[in-house]
């Protein structure tokens, strides 16, 4: 019996039997299907998105594209003036922010507190910016959540990260701590290299990269003048390419021109910290494990269903065969079927991913601690997903089909076991 | 022509095991219209099975026009059964979500026969016993009768080479009783081989043989005097 007629006698009894199926268990079998089909997308999905959030916040808040950093070896970047020139020079290059950076520590409260009191300090990356540049660069004024944003004339005046701060963060850890009772305008006073100022807490900063939440931003002027760098060194430059430049290419510009050797040049990607390297490799086995597990409880699904469906038709198989319709094309029709509700599951699953949830969580994230969730759902991983889902479902389909069908005709009509 | 040779069929419970046929020999010529008659658990229609070849046989020989049919393999008697039998069962047996033309046309597209072809000889059975008017029904929407005469019309499209009918009439009414047998009749007319179990004396007098059977025996085969 040619494998054409059984697959056509297949088909023919499935479109009847779809069509005559009860529209509430369609729609039950279908309602399962998506869920099942978004079991597989969005949970691996989200997952993603978790991890895409956090990158796309250290990129766009912190990295830029290109982060050039002084050499473990030193606090700063030799020829930091030069290598700006450099940047400038370069027609990928839209905006550059110069940083300072050094190690100090804040204190607060320093004028009520008695003698027996525990100091009320916390150690902070003091971090000089040109304003404007910086908030070209990260758009850093957009995540000042209380006060206002630094001005180039600002003198002893400072951004502080909500994670210096106990009503923000109020965990402490050993060898971690935060300071309490500070506000917009409090007077708090900066340690760094050395030399202590006092200075007015002007706004503060709330972002879900470390380094930004965990800073003290100072214009940089200031901190020039107190870290003693009139050489105009700076520890960072971070860099903004124009839209549609090729980062590596840029970065394998930077490094032709000589300047790794003073300074660490990386893209985005290599800056990330490991931590969060570490996050995308563990999710990434998640998201796989999950589907995984989610094909395997769709495939359970639809054998469940089939296999009750060909139990409940049993007489009717053995009908089928008694009159002389070929096993294989009984199955067929089984397998059919379920192709039939995967596809449609997927299709309907397809819909609700690309027109309701990817929008809805773009304009509205899911507001992670470290990153602001979205639903990343590549067009060919999902189609991928769909082809994972149907093959399952038509290997879950077949095999309680077959289970039916070999049965004994006879016990099958008369419905004896 | 159907040889049967000591055939024997018999059902195991655990440790029980049941005879039901208990070595019954016959021959039904080619055209002949047989009634298997016996009381309720006589083996009457266990018998039609195994010839019909819908059951395993536990021992004896089955021959269908020289063919050894008790030794083909499932898909074998699968084919054998598509190509040479017709089955009218009690309770009509079609399947709910397919039309009367549908059903009846399905076994015809198995045999690989043209579209066209098989869907215009499903029409032309249909109409041959009065149904030319329920081709697009489903089951639900016909009588008794009406399903009974789509599954007649079902096992006939083909003209196979035997007609089997396990208690055709049981669940019809008298009315509708008279029509299906006055159809086999013409039918056994055309030269159809028919065999046909019942219960019921006055349709089995109509066959042109008698066989009654009890405890799984031939006790008996008459002559109709119809």
């Amino acid at each position: 019996m040619s494998f054409f007629l059984n697959t056509k006698i297949g088909f023919f009894l499935a479109t009847r039997q779809i069509k005559k199926a009860s529209f509430w268990t369609t729609g039950l079998i279908v309602f399962v299907m998506v869920l099942t089909f978004l079991n597989l997308v969005v949970v691996s999905g989200i997952l993603v998105g978790l991890i895409e959030g956090s990158i796309a916040a250290w990129h766009n808040q912190y990295t830029s594209d290109i982060m050039i950093s002084n050499l473990d070896t030193k606090d700063y970047i030799e020829n930091s003036p030069s290598i700006i020139s450099t940047l400038k020079a370069l027609p990928e290059v839209q905006y550059i922010s110069a940083r300072y950076a050094k190690g100090g520590t804040i204190e607060a409260n320093y004028k009520t507190k008695k003698e027996t009191d525990k100091p009320n300090t916390a150690s902070a990356q003091i971090i000089g910016i040109n304003p404007m540049a910086e908030d070209q660069i990260t758009g850093l004024a957009s995540h000042v959540a209380e006060g206002e944003y630094l001005t180039p004339t600002d003198y002893d005046k400072v951004l502080i990260g909500q994670f210096l701060l106990a009503q923000y963060l109020p965990v402490e850890s050993p060898g971690f701590t935060t300071l309490k009772n500070v506000g917009v305008g409090t007077k708090i006073r900066m340690k760094v290299n050395g030399i202590t100022r006092e200075v007015v807490v002007k706004g503060i900063l709330k972002s879900k990269v470390d380094n930004v939440s965990m800073g003290l931003y100072v214009v940089d002027s200031q901190v020039r003048e107190l870290i003693g760098r009139q050489d105009n060194n700076v520890s960072q430059i971070a860099v903004k390419l124009k839209n549609g430049a090729d980062v590596a290419s840029v970065k394998n510009q930077l490094l032709l021109r000589g300047i790794d050797k003073q300074a660490k040049v990386q893209t985005y990607i290599d800056a990330q910290p490991k931590f969060l390297k570490d996050i995308i490799a563990t999710f990434a086995i998640l998201g796989n494990a999950l589907s995984s597990i989610g094909l395997v409880v769709a495939s359970i699904t639809i054998f469940i269903v089939i296999f009750i469906n060909a139990l409940t038709r049993r007489k009717f198989i053995g009908i089928l065969k008694g009159i002389g319709i070929n096993g294989k094309a009984i199955e067929m029709s089984y397998i059919f079927q379920s192709i039939f509700y995967a596809l449609l599951g997927s299709g309907i699953g397809l819909l609700v991913v690309y027109f309701a949830l990817v929008p809805l969580f773009a304009a509205y994230p899911i507001d992670f601690p470290f990153s602001d969730g979205i639903l990343v759902a590549p067009l060919v991983e999902t189609l991928i997903r769909v082809g994972l889902l149907v093959f399952a479902t038509l290997i879950a389909g077949y095999i309680p089909a077959r289970m039916i069908v070999r049965k004994n005709t006879l016990d099958s009509i008369l419905g004896r076991n | 022509m159907i040889i049967v040779k000591n055939l024997i069929k018999s059902f195991k419970d655990g440790q029980t095991e049941t005879k039901v046929i208990k070595g019954i020999d016959l021959k039904v010529e080619n055209g002949q219209f047989i009634a298997i008659m016996g009381r309720s658990g006589a083996g009457k229609s266990t018998l039609l099975y195994q010839m019909s070849l819908l059951d395993e046989p536990t021992s004896g020989e089955i021959i269908i026009d020289g063919k050894e049919a008790h030794t083909m393999t499932q898909d074998q008697k699968t084919q054998f059964r598509l190509l040479n039998c017709g089955y009218v069962f009690q309770d009509y047996a079609l399947l709910p979500e397919l039309t009367s033309l549908e059903n009846v046309v399905l076994p015809l597209l198995m045999q690989k026969m043209d579209k066209k072809v098989a869907y215009a000889k499903a029409k032309e059975a249909l109409e041959k016993i009065k149904l030319g008017h329920r081709l697009k029904n489903i089951p639900s929407q016909l009588s008794g009768g009406e399903q009974q005469r789509v599954s007649i019309a079902r096992a006939i499209a083909n003209h196979p080479k035997i007609l089997f009918a396990d208690e055709p009439t049981a669940n019809l009414d008298n009315e509708s009783s008279k029509i299906v047998m006055k159809f086999f009749l013409q039918l056994h007319k055309e030269g159809q081989t028919i065999i046909m179990v019942t219960h019921e004396e006055q349709y089995a007098k109509m066959a042109e043989k008698v066989i009654k059977i009890d405890d799984g025996k031939i006790v008996s085969i008459h002559s109709s005097t119809n």
